[in-house]
């Protein structure tokens, strides 16, 4: 299949071969990689905006008030919207489109619900390829919004220009999503649902958290903002911030730092996946079974499918 | 490797609740299922625009308030002006078998479900049917 002419499609705007390019590419495989591959090039433009936090905090809310305000500004905006699968069935509810229904019948905006899929890691790696087709597509802003503040969560704030951490007052006295690495992810924390008794105390308990940080007059200073998402108060302010925080990573030479940072974890990714799939033959089963019964470590293993992989190399004349 | 079915479940129209649809929502997940679930009052013209973008296998469509005979055949000319006539579409609540038998026979839906179904045939039914186009 020639993935140029998908491409074109793409970059012309055709939403259809937007949807479709997306579960190529959500579907792994060498169809996905050559996807990718033909789709690089054209990518890198876009400013990637992770948002996470916890279930029913407001993010679904959040995310449709952001891309309103986004649009207002001429912007062209992707959503990538993530929930967790379920453990027993592997099939999962998807529901963060009812938040978003402001945003039905604007052709500048598109909306995709992803599984988590048990991709194990794989999850920020599958968002970032679905970020780089919507990147492709001419969306000038990709929001990401995912649950929790687990360790993919992380992965995919690494990915993103800018990651919103939203959390809301009223569950107790302490800050709900300080969670270890949390704090350390947030390029801006949202107090949402500020209507609601305690937001301020809130903020208050999470600027004291975040004067711990950075001492370097140069660094981005984490700005705490109050927003109520679900009357829109606040967002317009979110939006300048987030707007700011891509600036500021221009301006100070970040963004190249992080650029090189995310190609590095890619190559990583890429050549483990690789490395994988071509050196998963017939003796893999023979040498877990080994390794499982202590008769053989798993570094020695590991060299010895390399070295397999390697002589067949030489036998064929070439790699593919 | 089997692939997931993707399957949108909306409720047009402007009658109340949704509790059928998020039964029915639940039954496809437990089947091992991605459901985009999109709420309540969508318009033909939103079920369409998310069915595309979300590229799903299925529409599953839960209608009460009767005005079936109208929201229905819109749904599946716009289906058919977008060329997504590829996607299976089922409905599901109270209508009546010449209805169901119009809807099905001169505006190409595939299947009716009526208020006594299970959520077992419905989910027998789309595990047939996608497996059957995608052969
Ligand atoms: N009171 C209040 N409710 C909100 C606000 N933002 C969102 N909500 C409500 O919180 C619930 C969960 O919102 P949702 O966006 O789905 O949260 P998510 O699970 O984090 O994506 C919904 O009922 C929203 O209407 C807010 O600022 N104030
Ligand atoms: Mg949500």
């Amino acid at each position: 299949m020639d993935y140029g002419d998908l491409i074109a499609r793409l970059r012309s705007g055709e939403r259809r071969a937007l949807a479709r390019a997306l579960s190529l590419v959500e579907r792994g495989g060498p169809a996905a990689r050559a996807l990718l591959a033909a789709a690089y090039p054209h990518s890198g433009k876009a400013h990637l905006v992770g948002v996470t936090g916890p279930p029913g905090s407001g993010k679904s809310t959040l995310v449709s008030q952001l891309a309103l305000e986004w649009r207002q500004r001429g912007a062209q905006v992707g959503v990538i919207a993530v929930d967790p699968s379920s453990p027993f069935s592997g099939g999962a509810v998807l529901g963060d489109r009812i938040r978003m229904q402001q945003l039905a019948g604007d052709t500048g905006v598109f909306i995709r619900s992803m599984a988590s899929r048990g991709r194990l890691g794989g999850l920020a790696r599958a968002t970032a390829d679905a970020a780089i087709l919507m990147d492709v597509a001419r969306f000038d802003h990709v929001l990401i919004e995912t649950v929790g503040a687990g360790q993919s969560e992380v992965d995919i704030a690494r990915t993103a220009h800018t990651t919103l951490v939203v959390d809301i007052p009223g569950m107790g006295d302490d800050v709900q999503s300080i969670k270890a690495g949390i704090l350390e992810i947030a390029d801006i924390f949202v107090v949402n649902k500020a209507d609601r008794e305690g937001a301020e105390r809130v903020a208050q308990q999470l600027r004291t958290m975040l004067q711990f940080g950075s001492r370097d007059a140069n660094a981005w200073q984490v700005p705490v903002l109050l927003t109520v998402a679900s009357e829109g108060r606040g967002c317009a302010a979110l939006v300048a911030a987030a707007n700011e925080h891509y600036a500021h990573l221009q301006q100070s030479g970040l963004a190249e730092a992080c650029a090189h940072a995310a190609a590095e974890r890619e190559l990583s990714a890429a050549l483990q996946e690789l490395a994988l799939e071509q050196t998963r033959g017939p003796a893999w089963d023979t040498l877990v079974r080994q390794i499982a019964q202590r008769t053989r470590d798993p570094y020695a293993a590991a060299l010895e499918l390399l070295n397999q992989w390697k002589q067949h190399q030489s036998c064929n004349g070439k790699p593919n | 490797m089997e692939r997931t079915i993707r399957v949108l479940v909306a409720k047009p129209g402007l009658d109340g609740h949704d509790r059928g649809a998020k039964i029915i929502a639940r039954a496809l997940r437990d089947a091992g299922m991605e459901v985009i679930y999109t709420g309540l009052q969508q318009t033909p013209q939103m079920i369409v625009e998310a069915a595309l973008q979300e590229d799903v296998d299925v529409i599953g469509l839960s209608i009460l308030s009767g005005a079936h005979m109208t929201l229905l055949p819109k749904v599946m000319q716009l289906l058919r002006e977008a060329q997504m006539d590829d996607v299976l579409v089922v409905a599901g609540g109270i209508i009546s078998d010449e209805d169901a038998q119009v809807l099905c026979e001169q505006h190409g839906m595939h299947a009716i479900f009526g208020p006594g179904a299970s959520t077992h045939e419905i989910v027998r039914y789309i595990k047939d049917q996608v497996g059957v186009a995608r052969e």
